[in-house]
């Protein structure tokens, strides 16, 4: 899905401007291949240098250029996009959404967090050393560590409430709605904790846990920001391939001039452009000018579709050839394309509900960790040992169960193995939707694009003819004549060539005028083209036919046969007509396949195997894939997919292989066992834990030494994951 | 015990001071762009940072 803006008669961008204060105006571009220093001063200074710029700022890490134009001067968008694009960068507008903003407001809050936590934890432990040196009783006095108690108390208090709201907030989400997470035992803990510590040190006992309720909360906050990292960046790469995608539309006003608008201001009724190589924006009419469409990403059919004044054509297909002017017929919102968006939200929905990892713990382990206090407490003062001693017991159990391990245990493994996974080029959206990979016993491909590469190749033709031919194919923009001049390589071009839209070229090779495009234009009547064909003639010979076929990834059947060792079962739902598809499941060696469904059939069919108990991964790129995606259990998508349906998948991988699919599914499986290792470790920690602490072993030393060494090993045991180190 | 309470509160406030730090180096954006921080040391000439 390559750029379209055209650099030369540039629409007008001025829809894309923000106002800033004092008569500023802001312009966001994402810049796609700037990863040096050299490459960043080129386009800052390149950029600043435009008349009415006043300055310019490339982020390196985000891909995004901020430029800010002078109050008072006529904004010039464009410019700055030619100019980038000049020095041979990608480039596209960027409208920064409120929710990205939002996000990152979040992430702000968490670091300080984390920061006054790591301030707590320090001083709060700086005042308990001699504590747990033993020095009291020696050199120093009870009236000293009372007030040492003391000073740790006031420095842990304020951090331990500020920088425990992250998990404060959640319990109290969660418990208003009647359930329990993981939040729930560590707000219940640590606030008691600092409840206790507070009566121990005015009534000079010895049983002071400032410190271990900071350092608590500052390693859970490490799991959570890393939790919160890992979404950011995996949000903030699908807004980039999106942008990149560019869903915006160009309109004609009554003058003639060309603007660039997004999509979300598209009224019925508007005139539209669209050029070759670029994608319908919204359900219209073809007002002028005649072409072919591509319809694959909404039907996967791959046979080209013409259309001249008055067909009607439909959001998301591409036109292969000719300038089309439209007339819009419906809102952007109510295209057929947003019709499927509506399915896929209704999946999503479906699949908000799927229970998380940490969560399911939680349900085990939050009644159980309170149940053990609750008994402590009652049992000891049953067994004589008064109620101070008795609560005291209770909330070290309360203290040393603290899930500090899980709360680190599912983050810590994620972002490693979601991190390993977006260097070879796929993007995981969420840490639940490893979760949900790992579970996928069934997996469903969509042929066209997915299987294939999506784009036309020549079949069996002799080099004689093809080099007949590739004169005339060298001069047209076609995707099947570029298929055909790619074939033929580098040559001479034929001379005086005119191109006919929607039919073919015409030009004059060798001293002879000739013809390549469809049946009826070369001449030959009665010739329906049954599939993806060109036909080529030079006046007074015989008519030649040249085939064309979507070529299967390379590594489309090892892909299949990798996943069949895993024990998966493998199946084919493609929209396409039946011989195609047939011949693709026998090249790849899949036995199970279906032909010339709808996107409602396959939805219907993911459902029904859902029904039967089966997790579906759903591999998918069209637009008729895009409800089937959000129904199944996991969903992945290739980045040539379209806006739709890469927002109904969990994972989107780039390249130009399949290896991806079975490179996440390995990782996610070996997410998930690391996860559960961590999950059994805490477990055996707290076998041993818990009733040292009911039996009054436990002191603020081994509290906070068994907390950070528990997190430690399970951090460290995240870090074994080896991600695509396997074969793929 | 008089050197406590001196040095207790100065230790504190040194800490204080970090945190502070810290504070001022999140608003000002200092973490927006890690790579490009680390790129534009090698660029000369002016730098007005973040817009």
């Amino acid at each position: 899905m390559a750029l379209t803006y055209d650099p030369v008669a540039g629409p007008d961008l001025s829809a894309y401007l923000k106002p800033r204060a004092g008569g500023a105006q802001d312009f966001d571009l994402l810049v796609a291949g700037a990863h040096c220093a050299a490459c960043m001063a080129k386009i800052e200074t390149g950029v600043a240098a435009l008349a009415g710029v006043e300055a310019a700022r490339l982020n390196l890490t985000t891909g995004k250029l901020a430029v800010r134009f002078r109050p008072g001067v006529a904004a010039d968008a464009g410019a700055v996009l030619r100019a980038v694009e000049g020095l041979g960068y990608k480039a596209a507008p960027f409208d920064p959404t409120e929710a990205a903003e939002a996000h990152d407001r979040e992430g702000r809050r968490l670091a300080l967090s984390l920061g006054v936590a790591a301030f707590g934890a320090g001083n709060a432990m700086m005042f308990s050393v001699p504590l747990w040196a033993g020095l009291f009783g020696q050199e120093l006095g009870p009236a000293t560590r009372v007030m040492m108690q003391w000073w740790s108390g006031l420095i842990a208090t304020p951090c331990v409430l500020y920088a425990g709201m992250p998990f404060f907030q959640s319990a109290w989400r969660s418990l208003r709605v009647g359930r329990a997470n993981m939040d729930v035992p560590i707000s219940i803990g640590v606030l008691l904790t600092l409840f206790i510590s507070f009566v121990e040190t005015i009534l000079h006992g010895r049983d002071a846990y400032f410190d271990a309720a900071v350092s608590l909360i500052f390693l859970l906050l490490i799991g959570r920001w890393l939790d919160h990292q890992l979404r950011a960046r995996a949000r903030s790469a699908a807004a980039d391939l999106l942008a990149l995608q560019a869903p915006y539309a160009i309109t004609l006003d009554d003058l003639g001039r060309e603007h660039r608008k997004p999509l979300s201001e598209i009224a019925i009724g508007d005139l539209l452009v669209v050029r070759p190589g670029e994608r319908i924006p919204v359900d219209a009419v073809v007002e002028g000018g005649a072409g072919e469409l591509d319809n694959a990403m909404l039907t996967g059919e791959t046979r080209p579709v013409p259309v001249a004044a008055g067909s009607a054509v439909q959001a998301g297909a591409l036109n292969l050839s000719g300038a089309l002017t439209l007339r819009a017929a419906v809102r952007p919102e109510d295209s057929a394309v947003a019709a499927i968006a509506r399915l896929v939200e209704a999946g999503a929905q479906s699949r908000s509900l799927y229970v998380r990892l940490a969560d399911k713990a939680a349900a085990v382990y939050v009644p159980v960790v309170h149940t053990a206090a609750a008994l402590t407490f009652v049992a000891g003062w049953t067994l004589g040992l008064g109620p101070r001693e008795a609560l005291l017991r209770a909330v070290a159990v309360l203290i040393i169960t603290c899930p500090c391990a899980l709360g680190l245990a599912v983050p810590a493994v994620q972002i490693n193995a979601s991190g390993g996974l977006f260097r070879r080029g796929v993007l995981v959206k969420s840490g639940a939707a490893l979760e949900r990979l790992a579970e996928v016993d069934h997996v469903v491909f969509d042929k066209t694009g997915v299987l294939t590469e999506g784009r036309p190749r020549l079949i069996g033709a002799t080099p004689a003819l093809l080099a007949q031919a590739a004169p005339l194919a060298r001069a047209s923009a076609h995707p099947l004549a570029r298929a055909l001049a790619a074939e033929a390589g580098p040559g001479p071009m034929a001379e005086d060539v005119s191109e006919t839209a929607g039919q073919g070229v015409e030009g004059w090779i060798g001293g002879r005028r000739a013809r390549l495009g469809r049946a009826s234009f070369v001449g030959v009547a009665g010739e329906d083209a049954g599939e993806t064909e060109l036909w080529f003639g030079v006046v007074g010979e015989t008519k030649v036919r040249f085939r064309f076929s979507d070529n299967l990834r390379v590594d489309a059947a090892r892909t299949v046969a990798e996943l069949t060792r895993r024990g998966l079962t493998v199946e084919i739902l493609s929209g396409d007509l039946s011989g195609p598809v047939a011949r693709a499941a026998e090249a790849v060696g899949i036995s199970q396949w279906r032909a010339g469904l709808s996107p409602t059939d396959k939805a219907e069919a993911i459902a029904r195997l859902t029904a039967q108990g089966r997790k579906v991964l759903m591999v998918g790129d069209g637009l008729n894939d895009a409800a089937a995606l959000a129904k199944a259990h996991a969903a992945m998508a290739p980045g040539s997919a379209l806006s739709a349906t890469q927002n109904a998948a969990d994972l989107v991988f780039s390249g130009e292989g399949l290896g991806s699919v079975v490179a996440a599914f390995d990782t996610a499986r070996q997410a998930r066992a690391r996860a559960l290792e961590n999950f059994a470790f805490a477990a055996l920690y707290n076998l041993i834990a818990a009733p040292a602490a009911m039996l009054g072993l436990i002191n603020p030393f081994v509290a906070a030494l068994a907390m950070s060494g528990s997190s430690l090993v399970v951090t460290l045991n995240a870090l074994r994951m080896r991600v695509g180190a396997g074969k793929t | 015990m008089t050197i406590f309470l001196m040095l207790a509160p100065i230790s504190i406030f040194i800490a204080l001071l970090g945190l502070g730090a810290f504070w001022w180096t999140l608003r000002s954006g200092q973490y927006e762009d890690p790579t490009g921080d680390a790129n534009r040391i090698l660029n000369v000439g002016p730098d007005d940072g973040p817009l």
